[in-house]
């Protein structure tokens, strides 16, 4: 098995990846909470009008 | 499974469990990283981008389990119409194209420096891409019968037989790296075996299990959004028609 021949720096890679990756999972998480929340909010509200 | 069919003991459950899922999955990831990226010695042959690896294998297999879980929801909705199949279906279809997403772009990060390339047409990563075009056709297929609301019931079927014939894709990422000639490695992980040692296999092991919990807590807030949206919509419609 041949890899790493390039002789590239690993680092910005695996920052970029852990970047791209943490921001995605953080970004999700945040949307679907705040998505639940809102929802069940309106939901209170037409239940009580 | 029947009883957590009802909303209303599904709420019930899911109150406690949203929360409980999410920050359990949280903490778990946050050490899975910080132990795979500051704890762990680089790899002989990979060097540094190994690190990689305990966020790319946990997004391939909650892509791959995302599809999984629709398909088995299709079937149940299918079947049995259980009121929340088709809502559980949904709710992973979010979660599913995000970690496929997430997979596919630091694959391809990795494998900048450790083929030389940053795609390459074979067949695991063609088969990837393909569960990623899956979903935004199931996105855009679930989007389209609940705003037609004259589908209907025959709307929400369709999206479910989307749901189980796209499951075909899942065995043929699985095997692709065996089927066909590929950059990719072969499985490294199979029932009760690894080829990985210890010291990278348990950060990988907590990085899934951290991811699996974020994931189960996701899926469980967006079935408890589009409850609440549904619930929402059919109080409106009978206020209207009163």
């Amino acid at each position: 098995m041949r890899i790493m021949n390039e002789g590239l720096q690993h680092w910005p890679f695996v920052i970029a990846a852990y970047a791209i990756g943490v921001c995605a999972t953080l970004a999700m998480v945040a949307w679907s909470w705040f998505g639940m929340k809102r929802a069940e909010q309106r939901r209170e509200e037409v239940r009580r009008k | 499974m029947h009883g957590f069919a009802n909303p209303a003991r599904f709420l019930r459950m899911a109150r406690w469990l949203t929360p409980l899922l999410l920050v359990a999955g949280l903490v778990l990831t946050a050490v899975a990283m910080f132990w795979g990226v500051f704890a762990t010695p680089a790899d002989r042959l990979m060097g540094e981008t190994v690190r990689i690896l305990y966020l790319h294998v946990p997004a391939a297999w909650l892509g791959m389990g995302g599809w999984t879980m629709i398909a088995i929801a299709s079937v149940v909705e299918l079947v049995w119409r259980h009121p929340l199949a088709a809502i559980a279906a949904r709710a992973a279809a979010v979660p599913g194209a995000v970690f496929t997403a997430v997979c596919l772009v630091t694959g391809s990060i990795w494998g900048r420096p450790a083929w030389g390339t940053w795609w390459v047409w074979d067949g695991r990563l063609t088969s990837m891409l393909v569960l990623l075009f899956l979903y935004f056709g199931y996105l855009a297929l679930a989007g389209a019968a609940q705003r037609d609301m004259s589908a209907g019931a025959g709307g929400n079927r369709v999206t479910a037989i989307f749901g189980l014939v796209g499951a075909v894709n899942i065995p043929i990422i699985n095997r692709s790296v065996i089927w066909w000639n590929s950059l990719h490695q072969p499985p490294s992980i199979t029932l009760g075996n690894s080829a990985i040692d210890t010291v990278f296999l348990l950060p990988l092991l907590l990085a899934t299990l951290g991811f699996s919990l974020l994931f189960a807590g996701i899926v469980l807030a967006r079935m408890r959004t589009l409850l609440a949206q549904v619930q929402t919509e059919a109080r409106l419609r009978r206020r209207a028609l009163s």
